[in-house]
């Protein structure tokens, strides 16, 4: 589950982790309010807006609605700052990571601006904590070149990339936490600063059990202070069951409306952009069928897990929920079933259909496993246009008829 | 023979009373598993499935002599049961239990690490040793006992991949499922060397799926060491990149573990790849044949 930037600083602050404070806001009152109070208190007029979207890239995003408008931008006056907060509230922001249609914006951050003038010199890291699947540990990476596209550096120049692997159980050792600051190149005041940043860090990457975690950038002001200036936080869904105020948190806004819709019935569903729709018990059998639909010369227009109880209810919602994409052409129903009896699937399936009434694609269900041929000759029996078949291999030759045709 | 459990294993189910554990253990029992008996904290003593009851798996390792053990307890707890087996002496444990919290199974992998056992899944169907033990929740009567293993991610393509090789005239000696989670006990490959091992194993069926290295490792050891063939399969070549697709171990995050890079990888390495799933019993056969 991805949380805003206004969010995950919040949590950061419970666990001492220095961040950019600032104040979210959803409207232009509050936003001009928000700033007069952040320029009282950090007596410098300037101050920064950010949009509250989960995509990356709002610094170099713009506005649809006002093209000149970026997803991030300094203000230094209430005029201006009004200015800023009507064009970005209620319109959309589409970044690289948000594809054309982009996001709309229903909250903003006003920011302390931390790019003030000091004694020091000012700098921007990055740094990541995650697990690493090869050694089974959380790794944490971490670069000196902050502020861009990591994937980039870790490209065409993997040698200013640093990893420092966690023991299991442990928490950060304090050496570890050193050699993160002396490989950053910092010295005094900022060093010790980034060894407490960094194990108040990891304490909180475990403590809220994040799936990733990732400041970027993580700034040295040029007062030796460390802070997180942005920061994106993706928690685990499985240990949600454990942080019910975390999971209250979720804004399915951000969301597509018929995953938030599937995930109420239980089915997991992803939305794709091909033309056959599918829904199939198990993941990796659904994957396996969206492939097959592919190899046939149709294309996935979802992934749909019913999970191990396909019965007449969920069944119905799959049929719904794939249906609500106009670009669906046919739709492969692929169940095996083991402890589910395949008659008891297509009971389900030829209810479901009765329900829904019209439904002018095609409709091709494979079941196989327990009374599979039971199952095949209650659908033939039920009238309905729906045709089935046993093995696989069947399933994919009517693919290619109904895409073909 | 084959690997992992037989009729001989002595099995326990950690979660016995519950909805799930009594299920499962009920098919299991007719399938023939010899399930000695079971572990509830607080139910010691008594009786179900007309099996005795103990409150912790020490106490059925001294008094059943259980030396495998299925886990049915619900996510939050799942990891501990799999050190309270690990730490009572079972030799091969098996955790069914989907959802549990990465950072529990980071900590657990760790702590069984010390002990002389085998972990196999979460998050996954289990083993069967066709006509001889299920250890599982897959289907028993889908494994015919025959001479293919198979080593999956997934569970209803464990099923599949069954199926197709039983109707190709191949039967099944043992099938892993070794789970879809990041983080998982027996990886690919050790499950394959498993197999490779195996004399009744006489092929190997590998089923893969986005997400990770394991593949691409079991693919590099299959190229220096196999002595049997080996059909492989991966699940999500039509996933796109940054979306989890189910399994919380399904997700592309960088070039090296899209379905396409895999199945190079495996095909280099003399893995004969399959493109579709309807064509693993058949492409299997045809390798037998050679």
């Amino acid at each position: 589950m991805n949380l805003h930037e206004y969010q995950a600083k919040e949590l950061l602050k419970k666990y001492n982790v220095p961040t950019q404070e600032g104040l979210a806001v959803a409207t232009v009152e509050e936003a001009v309010a928000a700033y007069k109070d952040i320029a009282a208190a950090s007596g410098s007029k300037f101050a920064v807006v950010k949009a509250q979207i989960h995509a990356g890239g709002r610094g170099k995003g713009t506005m649809k609605e006002v093209p000149a408008q970026h997803g991030v931008q300094v203000v230094k006056s209430e005029e201006n700052i009004a200015e800023v907060a009507k064009n970005i509230l209620g319109n959309t922001l589409v970044t690289i990571q948000t594809g054309e249609a982009g996001k709309v914006v229903n909250k903003i951050y006003v920011a302390k601006d931390m790019y003030y003038d000091g004694p020091s010199e000012r700098q921007e890291f990055y740094l990541s904590i995650l697990l690493d699947r090869a050694t089974k540990q959380n790794v944490i990476m971490y670069s000196t070149e902050g502020g861009m596209d990591i994937e980039e550096v870790a490209h065409s120049t993997p040698e200013k990339i640093f990893k420092e692997w966690v023991k299991p159980g442990f928490p950060l050792a304090g050496f570890q936490a050193r050699n993160i600051a002396f490989n950053l190149g910092l010295t005094g005041e900022a060093n010790k600063n980034m060894v407490k940043f960094v194990t108040n860090l990891y304490n909180a990457y475990v403590g809220l059990d994040c799936a990733m975690l990732e400041i970027n950038p993580l700034f040295k002001a040029a007062d030796d202070q460390i802070l997180a200036v942005d920061c994106k936080m993706n928690l685990d869904d499985n240990a949600l069951i454990r942080h019910k105020d975390l999971a209250e948190l979720r804004d399915t806004t951000e969301e597509d409306p018929t995953e938030v819709e599937a995930g109420e019935y239980n089915l997991n569903y992803v939305k794709l952009d091909g033309n056959v729709g599918c829904m199939v018990n198990g993941a990796g059998l659904a994957m396996a069928t969206m492939d097959m639909i592919k190899l046939a010369g149709g294309e996935p227009a979802n992934f749909l897990d019913v999970g191990g109880t396909a019965n007449a209810t969920t069944v119905e919602a799959g049929f719904r929920i794939i249906m609500k994409d106009p670009n669906v052409k046919a739709i492969l129903i692929n169940i095996f079933g083991g402890i589910v009896r395949c008659d008891r699937v297509a009971a389900g399936v030829i209810e479901a259909y009765k329900n829904l009434g019209n439904i002018n694609i095609p409709i091709i269900v494979r079941l196989q496993g327990t009374n599979a041929e039971e199952a095949k000759k209650l659908i033939e029996a039920s009238g309905l246009q729906v045709q089935s078949a046993i093995l696989l291999s069947e399933a994919a030759e009517l693919v290619q008829k109904a895409v073909q045709g | 023979m084959a690997v992992l459990v037989n009729k001989d294993s002595k099995v326990i189910v950690q979660g016995f009373t519950g909805t799930e554990g009594t299920f499962h253990a009920t098919q299991m029992i007719e399938y023939g598993t010899n399930v000695v008996g079971g572990v509830t904290p607080g139910k010691g003593g008594s009786e179900h499935l007309s099996r005795p009851v103990f409150n912790t798996v020490k106490e059925a390792v001294d008094k059943a002599g259980a030396d495998t053990s299925i886990i049915f307890v619900p996510p939050a707890f799942a990891a501990d049961a799999i050190m309270e087996a690990a730490t009572a002496g079972i030799k091969v444990i098996i955790c069914i239990t989907e959802g549990i919290p990465v950072q529990d199974m980071v900590k657990a992998r760790e702590y069984i690490k010390g002990f002389d056992c085998r972990l196999i899944g979460p998050n996954c169907p289990g083993v069967i040793t066709a006509e001889e033990a299920k250890v599982g929740i897959m289907p028993g009567f889908v494994f015919k006992k025959g001479k293919i293993g198979i080593v999956s991610k997934s569970g209803t393509l464990t099923y599949e991949a069954a199926d197709q090789a039983v109707k190709a005239g191949l039967g099944i000696s043992t099938a892993i499922g070794i789970g879809g989670d990041p983080i998982i006990g027996t990886t690919t490959r050790e499950a394959v060397e498993l197999l490779m091992n195996d004399p009744e194993t006489e092929g190997i069926i590998m089923i893969g799926e986005i997400g990770g290295n394991m593949e691409a490792e079991a693919a590099q050891w299959i190229r220096d060491n196999a002595t049997k063939p080996v059909v492989g399969f991966i699940a999500g070549q039509t996933a796109p990149p940054g979306r989890r697709m189910g399994h919380a171990g399904a997700i592309i995050g960088g070039a090296d573990d899209t379905a396409a890079a895999k199945m190079k990888i495996m095909g280099e390495c003399g893995i004969h790849v399959v493109a579709s799933p309807a064509d693993i019993g058949k492409t299997m056969a045809e390798v037998l044949k050679k």
